[in-house]
């Protein structure tokens, strides 16, 4: 037993970097970065979410799933001797010397409301709720602000054509973290848009699964609910004997 | 870190590896090593952090006192309130709702429409959130949604799949009301435009999940949370229906045994306010920020077990406290997003698990704790593991594989989301194999519920992965954001029908508190361990050593 607690120590000790703060003495690479314009050196090679915690922030806004999916961290840095302002996730870029950064902690911006059931799937739906999408004039600087890299003014152009197909496409990966928003001059608000138009393709361009209906209707008519009452009666063993018995369709 | 040469995103001798799998995968192609056996199985998990010796310890006091948790967890429970009574005036509440909610997540947010369709008017709901609305796990879920809706499948199949993936501990009826509201979710989603993967004549796209008999994963590409929860955060703004955010809840109120509010703190300000609600509904997710056994983590930074935490103070029963979900394939290289998740999914689509002589040594789809003990094996039983600079064990993931097996592009094409995350740091998916290692992902049990959501408080509801007993001693893939949907509906429908038969409601007293801080008394519980936690804390030691409290 002694054995196999010590790979859970093992483990734990070669996670510690990861899962507990920072200690210097782990670090061999240092950079400086500059946080709301306060100079601070740290260890070189961590996102910037890393540095800023190690700088000693605890986060308590701008911090959210860690994991490059909410939107939470965006944030705004200049690296010196360029004079381009980037847009980044926190948690999923890496600290350069000298960058200067301040996170987003939100966006304002208006989302429109509907019933998805209710609306035409066609264009005069997008210019009912968002009729600011007709001032874009196709600058890209949304594009060039986005920390996914998507092709934004694209799908906007996409949208303003009737082609939701492409624009469903274009923003499916999409996190909501607003940055083209606060950078677009014409006021659109982009993610919103391509949100609604997601719903209505996704609603309205396919096919809906017979076998899923079918299934539906079963459920409703409970004609599953034999076999429940006998397998919530059912003992460990029978159970067991059910699950080992089973057979797996072909791949 | 000593200065390294980086190849294609690895450093040097990583990538000499590499080549050692790249030579065996034409072999590999076709050959998937056999499913274990049960007592195969019983005899991996022995170095599962579940069943490995430490760790855990006997609960002291409450409801489930005796049960064994793991010492983190065990420690939040046995911890002092962040408020003293007379620290808040509770009598005078800021908001007077019918059903709060906390924690806007999938399940949370599923309540809050359902409730608003069962006939509960909008400004009768509250949602409370901790972060903001919708930072949560479920929008990091990748690879899908479990449903029983092929011909070949039914709601009984998908039942048997799960209870012996939970080692046939799952709560049964529980069980069934998940696999038979799979479908009627998924349609649901189907009305709400939610993009799932398809074929050309409409039907979904469905793969393998590990541990099942059928294939039943719905997908949207490998953003399947992210697509489910904006669509249904989408129809919850729509509904206009109250949203707070950055002002988590710190206790629950109660009159006898009745939850009937909460007391929330603004996260900037520290003001707090009081709600009056006739029902609540714990959604609050799970444990993952706490690290158990040492563990990185997928999980979102709010992951703190507050809401298992204010609710067993006030006298709810937990359930399955013993296990936690390690997923198996977590990454451990580059160092930056050590812990991500890498999705199951992967291996659906033929991805292996491969060691450092290039070896595949498992069934890529075993259950989950199953799996990720096989990894533990490899790599410090067997020494077949590679090491990283930074010191972390793992085995290759060769995700290549897939596009050997399906056609070039197929990884392109279904993981944009994986690819994106590597491509940030220089690694190609699509043409080299990543390292991995289990990563705390899930919180097997928590608030023991009836099938319905409801807790064993007249009050109280919970969905989601707060929730315990569905899913037993082990989740299985495309099981949990199926859960919050079907939950967080089940809870919203269960508590606009309690409401409508003019249930609920009381005074708001913090007795629930006073008899808590007295068994922890008895039970010498030092009063510096406060809980909840609601965030974790990163800070580095030195600039933590440093700190100092000016205001």
């Amino acid at each position: 037993m002694g054995e196999k607690k010590s790979i859970m120590d093992k483990i734990a000790e070669s996670s510690r970097f990861f899962t507990t703060g920072i200690d210097d003495k782990d670090i061999e690479h240092w950079v400086t970065i500059h946080i709301m314009g306060r100079a601070y050196k740290v260890p070189a090679g961590l996102t910037l979410m890393q540095a800023m915690e190690y700088a000693g922030y605890r986060f308590i806004t701008s911090c959210g799933c860690r994991g490059g999916f909410c939107g939470a961290c965006a944030t705004i840095y200049r690296n010196v001797g360029d004079y381009k302002l980037y847009a980044a996730l926190a948690c999923q870029t890496r600290v350069e010397d000298g960058m200067y950064l301040v996170q987003i902690p939100f966006v304002p911006a208006e989302k429109a409301n509907y019933d998805i059931g209710e609306e035409d799937y066609d264009y005069t739906t997008i210019v009912k709720y968002y009729p600011e999408i007709a001032r874009c004039v196709a600058c890209n600087t949304c594009t060039k602000a986005c920390p996914q890299d998507l092709e934004v003014m694209d799908y906007i152009q996409a949208i303003l054509r009737g082609d939701f197909e492409k624009a469903a496409e274009g923003s499916f990966e999409c996190i909501h973290c607003g940055m083209c928003a606060m950078r677009c001059p014409a006021g659109i608000v982009q993610y919103h848009i391509g949100q609604l138009v997601r719903r209505l393709y996704g609603r309205n361009a396919f096919k809906s699964p017979e076998s899923l209906k079918k299934r539906v209707e079963e459920i409703k008519n409970e004609i599953y609910e034999k076999d429940f009452e006998k397998l919530l009666c059912a003992s460990t063993e029978e159970l067991k004997k059910l699950y080992t018995e089973r057979k797996r369709e072909s791949d | 870190m000593a200065d390294l040469r980086y190849i294609e995103g690895y450093p040097e001798y990583m990538y000499e590896l590499i080549k050692v799998i790249e030579k065996t995968r034409s072999k590999r192609k076709d050959y998937v090593p056999k499913q274990m056996t049960m007592e195969e199985r019983e005899e991996v998990l022995k170095v599962h952090p579940d069943f490995a010796s430490g760790g855990k310890r006997k609960i002291k006091i409450g409801v489930n006192k005796g049960d064994t948790a793991p010492f983190e967890v065990a420690d939040l429970l046995e911890a002092y309130p962040l408020i003293d009574e007379g620290d808040v005036d509770i009598k005078k509440p800021d908001y007077d709702v019918d059903i709060m909610i906390i924690g806007g997540g999938l399940a949370g947010t599923t309540a809050g429409i359902w409730a608003n369709i069962k006939g509960i008017p909008r400004e009768r709901i509250l949602l409370v959130n901790k972060l903001r609305h919708g930072d949560c796990n479920s929008i990091m879920a990748e690879g899908g949604t479990q449903a029983a809706d092929r011909e070949n499948d039914s709601p009984v199949i998908h039942f048997i799949d799960a209870i012996g993936g939970g080692h046939f501990t799952n709560k049964p009826d529980v069980l069934k009301s998940l696999v038979t509201d799979g479908p009627l979710v998924m349609e649901w989603l189907e009305e709400l435009g939610a993009l799932f993967d398809r074929n050309k004549d409409g039907t979904f796209v469905e793969r393998w999940g590990g541990g099942t008999c059928r294939k039943r994963m719905h997908a949207c590409k490998d953003y399947t949370g992210l697509e489910e929860f904006r669509v249904i955060k989408d129809e919850f703004q729509s509904r206009k229906i109250p949203t707070i955010e950055h002002k988590p809840v710190i206790e629950l109120l109660t009159e006898d045994g009745r939850v009937t509010g909460a007391i929330l703190a603004n996260i900037e300000t520290s003001e707090y306010q009081i709600v009056k609600a006739k029902t609540t509904i714990i959604a609050t997710g799970g444990f993952g920020r706490l690290h158990i056994r040492g563990f990185p983590t997928t999980n979102h930074y709010g992951a703190t077990f507050d809401g298992a935490v204010i609710a067993y103070r006030a006298g709810a029963k937990l359930r399955d406290t013993d296990t936690v979900q390690y997923h198996p394939t977590g990454a451990v290289f580059p160092p930056q997003i050590v812990g991500h998740l890498l999705t199951e999914k992967l291996r659906s689509m033929g991805a292996q698990p491969v060691n450092i002589k290039g070896e595949a040594f498992v069934f890529p789809l075993e259950p989950r704790d199953v799996e990720a003990s096989a990894i533990i094996r490899e790599c410090y039983v067997k020494n077949n593991g590679i090491s990283t600079p930074a010191g972390l064990k793992g085995v290759w993931l060769d995700i290549p594989l897939i596009d050997v097996k399906n056609g070039k592009g197929t990884i392109d094409n279904a993981f944009p989301g994986m690819k994106r995350m590597f491509g940030r740091f220089d690694i190609d998916i699509a043409k080299n194999p990543v390292l991995i290692f289990p990563t705390l992902h899930y919180q097997n049990g928590g608030i023991e519920t009836d099938p319905w959501g409801k807790t064993t408080l007249e009050g109280l509801w919970v969905a989601g992965e707060a929730s315990g007993g569905v899913h037993g001693k082990n989740r299985l893939m495309g099981n949990s954001t199926l859960d919050c949907i079907v939950f967080g509906r089940k809870a919203g429908i269960s508590t606009a029908e309690y409401i409508k038969s003019s249930k609920g409601g009381g005074k708001l007293t913090l007795k629930h508190l006073e008899r808590y801080i007295k068994s922890l008394k008895e039970a010498e519980i030092p009063p510096e361990r406060k809980t909840p936690i609601l965030l974790p804390d990163y800070r580095g030691k030195k600039a933590l050593a440093r700190s100092i409290k000016i205001f």
